[in-house]
């Protein structure tokens, strides 16, 4: 039997993972705002996971609106990024290193 | 509760959206050229929010607004109105500051309206999901501030960084509301308080501590401070400005209100993490700051190093503490708005800024007046009696002493005296070093305004304001106490 503890579980391995995404990669910007859409994806398995053990709608609800809101981060984060790789020409980790101190 | 009541409740962020949006149209179709004429208009659109948010604290009853969503108490128009004082700073100053380059666009005003928008939420949240909306809101509009100066390496840099620190943040905040829902059942605060007074387990402990964590993220509170020195650094001044202000003092706002409320019967959980938040940031920020030559990261250190100071208030955990975190945040803000500004007109003859410590050598012969008027915010930021800052520091260790924290009060002065050295630095290199090169440039008259009034503020003189505002915040956070 499935119950609640598994997908809390799964979402807080994928919880993880993003954020390892975030610290450990050296590589490529893109895979950070990847990173990041894990993170946000592990909180709706979590949202909706409660929100069907509880029988409460609300969880629900708010996976709505975190989707919403992960989409127009995602938007805002490729703008930056695409203003950033035209003044900078690489989109490496490493690179973004102008300021220093 | 009627629909009506609720919307009249929210009227300053009605008012601010619907302005924002209509001016965002406007910029969109008259392009470049009405950029100041749009400013204008934000500004008048705050102006109008702040009086009558105002208007809603005399009538002194705590408003609740769709169906205990949203609250508009004294506490929530305090912060908003501090929100609002220091936005509306910050776009006063900025057409002139980006005219020198040639970026002013419309788009400044327009995002400043939606992230004041979402500074309002995030103080009058009273609901987990209201929360994440305003705190998105308000980091949204931010990430795209930051990189406004979008040609300027630095500054979409600091875009980047901020984007990508700030999105984890949220992620971590948003993860512990998860299982703050999971265990409690609930998004509402008063339900989660009385789910956690009932039960509380250590999946909700772990909840309780990434919210936590993820707020001080977004009050650059230690240990989660690193991206502050380069966003506030590669950020165009102004927008440095309005991030030191406005969405600090939100954040605080809001985990106070966390604190007291949801959270409120679980001091013992939070209160260790938040007096270790509150000298880290103290120490770091004093000796971070000891060996920077760039003004606007010296200033960053600072923010953290205030930010310790105000979280001494909530780790008092009483209405007293509360209502000093208030007082210093008014006067902080001032402080930072003033500060920010006089870095702002320091610019040479061509237009480029004057970042660094030889740069502003001998400040006091090549302009006198703005050199007295970073003195004195200097001598305020370190907390030096004759000056208003002084007044913020003592109510905050006033808080702790009542509350029993002599040892955390102790700690507190000894590391604002280390903060104190390079206050005293930048004075020094201002009034007894040669001056290096020919000084700044004449600034102009906007920006004199507002140095003018926040040095007024922060000036002795400020000290006649200490009765009024030290009611004004007593009732602000006794409705925090009384809400729950």
């Amino acid at each position: 039997m499935i119950g609640v503890e598994h997908y809390v579980i799964v979402s807080a391995i994928l919880f993880v993972l993003g954020v390892l995404g975030i610290f450990l990669n050296r590589k490529n910007i893109i895979v950070i705002l990847m990173a990041i859409e894990l993170i946000l994806l592990s909180v709706n398995l979590n949202l909706v996971a409660f929100s069907a053990f509880l029988g409460d709608l609300v969880g629900q609800v708010f996976a709505m609106f975190v989707l919403t809101v992960a989409a127009g981060e995602a938007a805002i984060g490729l703008a930056i990024l695409v203003i950033y790789f035209r003044g900078r020409g690489t989109i490496a980790v490493d690179d973004a290193n102008r300021m220093k101190g | 509760m009627s629909y009506s009541t609720s919307l009249y409740l929210t009227g300053p962020e009605i008012a601010l959206s619907l302005s924002g949006l209509v001016l965002l149209l406007v910029t969109a179709w008259t392009g470049e050229k009405a950029a100041r004429a749009i400013t204008i208009a934000a500004v008048a659109a705050l102006f109008g929010a702040l009086f009558f948010n105002v208007s809603l604290f005399d009538q002194g009853a705590a408003g609740i607004a769709f169906g205990g969503l949203f609250l508009a108490d004294g506490f929530a128009v305090f912060a908003k109105s501090l929100v609002y004082i220091a936005t509306i700073a910050c776009l006063i100053v900025a057409p002139r500051y980006f005219d020198a380059r040639g970026q002013y666009r419309g788009e400044y005003p327009v995002l400043m309206l939606f992230n004041a928008v979402g500074m309002g939420m995030m103080v009058s949240a009273t609901d987990l999901m209201t929360l994440y909306i305003g705190l998105e809101m308000s980091s949204l509009s931010s990430y795209v501030l930051a990189s406004f100066a979008r040609t300027n390496e630095k500054s979409s840099e600091a875009g980047l960084k901020y984007f990508v620190l700030g999105g984890l943040a949220s992620g971590i905040i948003l993860y512990g509301v998860s299982l703050v829902y999971g265990f409690s059942g609930t998004t509402n605060y008063e339900g989660i308080r009385a789910a956690f007074a009932l039960d509380f387990s250590t999946g909700a402990m772990f909840g309780v501590v990434f919210v936590l964590a993820g707020l001080a993220f977004k009050i650059a509170a230690v240990p989660f401070h690193m991206w502050t020195p380069d966003v506030y650094e590669g950020a165009p001044t102004p927008v440095t400005a309005f991030f030191a202000s406005a969405p600090k003092v939100a954040a605080v706002a809001m985990l106070v209100r966390m604190a007291t409320g949801p959270f409120g019967g679980q001091i013992e959980a939070w209160q260790q993490i938040v007096i270790f938040a509150a000298l880290a940031s103290i120490v770091v920020g004093a000796l971070g700051a000891i060996g920077q030559s760039n003004l606007k990261r010296l200033l960053a250190y600072s923010s953290i190093n205030n930010v310790g100071f105000t979280l001494i208030g909530l780790a008092a955990a009483t209405p007293e503490g509360m209502s000093g975190v208030l007082v210093y945040l008014s006067i902080y803000v001032f402080m930072t708005i003033g500060s920010f500004t006089a870095l702002l007109m320091l610019r040479d003859k061509d237009g480029n800024a004057l970042t660094s410590f030889d740069d502003i050598s001998g400040l006091s012969t090549t302009s006198p007046a703005l050199a007295w008027c970073l003195l004195s915010l200097m001598f305020s930021l370190a907390g030096i009696p004759p000056l208003f800052g002084f007044w913020g520091k003592f109510v905050v260790f006033q808080a702790a002493v009542q509350a029993d924290m002599i040892a955390l009060a102790a700690i507190g002065i000894a590391a604002s005296v280390i903060g104190a050295f390079y206050y005293i630095k930048f004075v020094k290199v201002m009034f007894f070093d040669d001056p290096k090169g020919s000084g700044p440039a004449a600034a102009p008259i906007s920006h004199w305004i507002v140095l003018g009034v926040s040095v007024l503020i922060i000036s002795p003189l400020g000290y006649l304001l200490t009765p009024w505002l030290g009611d004004v915040a007593d009732m602000a956070a006794r409705a925090l106490f009384i809400a729950v």
